[in-house]
């Protein structure tokens, strides 16, 4: 494996350009700088809102930080709330070439675009003669998520992740589970994995704030559906999502934005705190896959039954398909075929084996399905998050 | 023992008691789960579980190495795990409550 090695000894799989817009208004001058250089490395961030969120400055800044970032362009209009300033400073603090450009110092649309695509094209020739350097598994970050579900992803694709987890975390390894409003009914089991009793607790709490938070936006966790195919009880429907995260110990609950400080399995905690506020906590999949990159994923499996097809800017997405009818249509799109355990063609150790092998490939360059397609969806939306307290990382003293 | 070929199932984890269907399974259908023949009792379809040994009432039953459920009714080896013979054990919903309201 190859990294590029950054200013605060982290290593990035990929050395890309982000292009982050800081409003809406800012979307269409970022995207069309980005369109220019489409076949290299060049991606596109942004929050579309005008009001300042404390949580959306956190996952800007932690997202342009990235091992995986090489060099960072903001583009501003001039008069959103965003604190423009200090994320340039911050990047700037992490020893990569920034440069930000304000739409209405610049003299409008076509005059930022080109100012942009100048500055990015020579960032490129600089990234370029960048060399990387050797890159081990105890220095990767992998999440993982799933999307698109169906009866096939407790059984095939979420295990042999589990599997694919446990393997990755005897290398050293830092892992992340998250879909906490996905594991009602088995945070009292989840707490008996983790590191200390109190971290245990803070896991519960964790659990039972999601199915608040759910319950206010009138959402249940376990229906009709779900018992003609075969599950009878939610905490048997949540131990599927579960089964990505493995067997091995928890050793830390982290909320959006915070790095993992050692190897092992952590949960992120994706739901906001205090009051229910700002609507849905997790519009789509990329909003929760955006969470896990800014937390330091340089990759991220992804396990999917009825299809997904998303990718994602800055870390590549892994598609783990459960369902065998699925990826005989969607071969394309699918990195790996869990689904031929249905079949009888493997077992479920063989194909964890064999995702761990994977991400190791694409640790080394090659490319995933999505991002080969040019998939680099992204989204952030306003949350509210307060820190994490000390019982949630009982191995940092 | 008859000749027909095993019908295809998953074992998730060795410690649990049950494995699940990879397709419909129709009673009488037998299935070998590490090396034991078992005869699957009643029709299974594909995603649904199968008590792979003797499961007493107020047993645990064991998917993924964790619990579940518990029998609500002795389930014989074979016999299709279901709504009909297990229930939910998660009755900590006002502890959990508890906990949250003393957050607030």
């Amino acid at each position: 494996m190859r990294g590029y090695l950054r200013q605060d000894g982290r290593k990035g799989i990929r050395n890309t350009i982000v292009v982050a817009y800081l409003i809406e208004c800012a979307r269409h001058v970022a995207n069309e700088v980005v369109l220019e250089f489409r076949e290299q490395d060049v991606h596109l961030i942004g929050f579309p809102g005008c009001f300042p969120n404390a949580y959306a400055f956190h996952m800007m800044s932690k997202l342009c930080t990235h091992p995986n970032v090489g060099a960072v362009l903001l583009v501003s209009l001039g008069c959103e709330g965003f604190n423009r300033e200090e994320l340039a400073e911050e990047v700037a603090a992490s020893g990569r070439p920034v440069e930000t450009l304000v739409i209405q110092e610049q003299g409008g649309t076509a005059k930022t675009i080109e100012r942009g695509c100048r500055w990015v094209s020579q960032e490129l020739t600089t990234l370029s003669v960048r060399e990387p350097v050797e890159m081990a598994i105890n220095e990767l970050v992998i999440g993982t998520i799933c999307g698109g579900s169906d009866g096939t992803s407790g059984m095939t694709a979420n295990p042999t992740i589990g599997r694919a987890f446990d393997l990755l975390i005897a290398d050293g390894a830092i892992c992340i589970f998250e879909e906490t409003g996905e594991l009602i009914g088995c945070e009292h089991y989840m707490a008996d994995r983790a590191a200390t009793p109190e971290l245990g607790t803070e896991i519960i709490r964790c659990i039972a704030k999601a199915r608040n938070y759910y319950e206010t936006m009138g959402y249940g966790s376990f229906s009709p559906g779900n018992a003609d195919g075969g599950l009878s009880t939610i905490e048997e429907k949540s131990m599927g999502a579960y089964a990505k995260s493995g067997t091995t110990e928890i050793v830390g609950l982290i909320k959006p934005g915070d790095q993992p400080p050692t190897s092992g399995l952590y949960l992120l905690d994706v739901i906001p705190d205090g009051e229910v506020r700002h609507g849905f906590p997790n519009i789509n999949d990329n909003a929760e896959i955006a969470e896990l990159i800014a937390c330091g994923a340089h990759l991220n499996l992804f396990s999917t039954g009825q299809g997904s097809v998303v990718g994602s800017a800055i870390s590549p997405v892994i598609k783990v398909c459960g369902n065998p009818e699925t990826y005989r249509r969607m071969a394309d799109d699918m990195d790996v075929n869990a689904g031929r355990i249905l079949k009888g063609d493997a077992n479920l150790d063989e194909v964890g084996i064999e995702i761990r092998d994977f991400v190791l490939a694409i640790s080394s360059g090659q490319k995933s399905k999505s991002e080969a397609l040019g998939h680099r969806e992204f989204i952030l939306t306003y949350k509210t998050f307060d820190s994490i307290g000390p019982a949630c990382l009982p191995n940092v003293n | 023992m008859n000749d027909e070929p095993c019908a295809n199932i998953i074992l998730l984890s060795t410690s649990d008691n049950v494995v699940i269907a990879c397709e419909q399974i129709d009673a009488g259908s037998v299935i070998e789960v590490n090396g034991v023949i078992i005869t699957v009792k009643s029709e299974v379809e594909i995603g649904h579980k199968i008590a792979r040994m003797d499961i007493n009432v107020d047993d645990k039953i064991l998917k993924h190495g964790a619990p579940i459920g518990r029998a609500t009714r002795v389930i014989a080896q074979g016999a299709h795990v279901h709504t009909h013979n297990i229930q939910s054990d998660y009755l900590h919903i006002h502890t959990v409550r508890q906990i949250f309201s003393e957050e607030a």
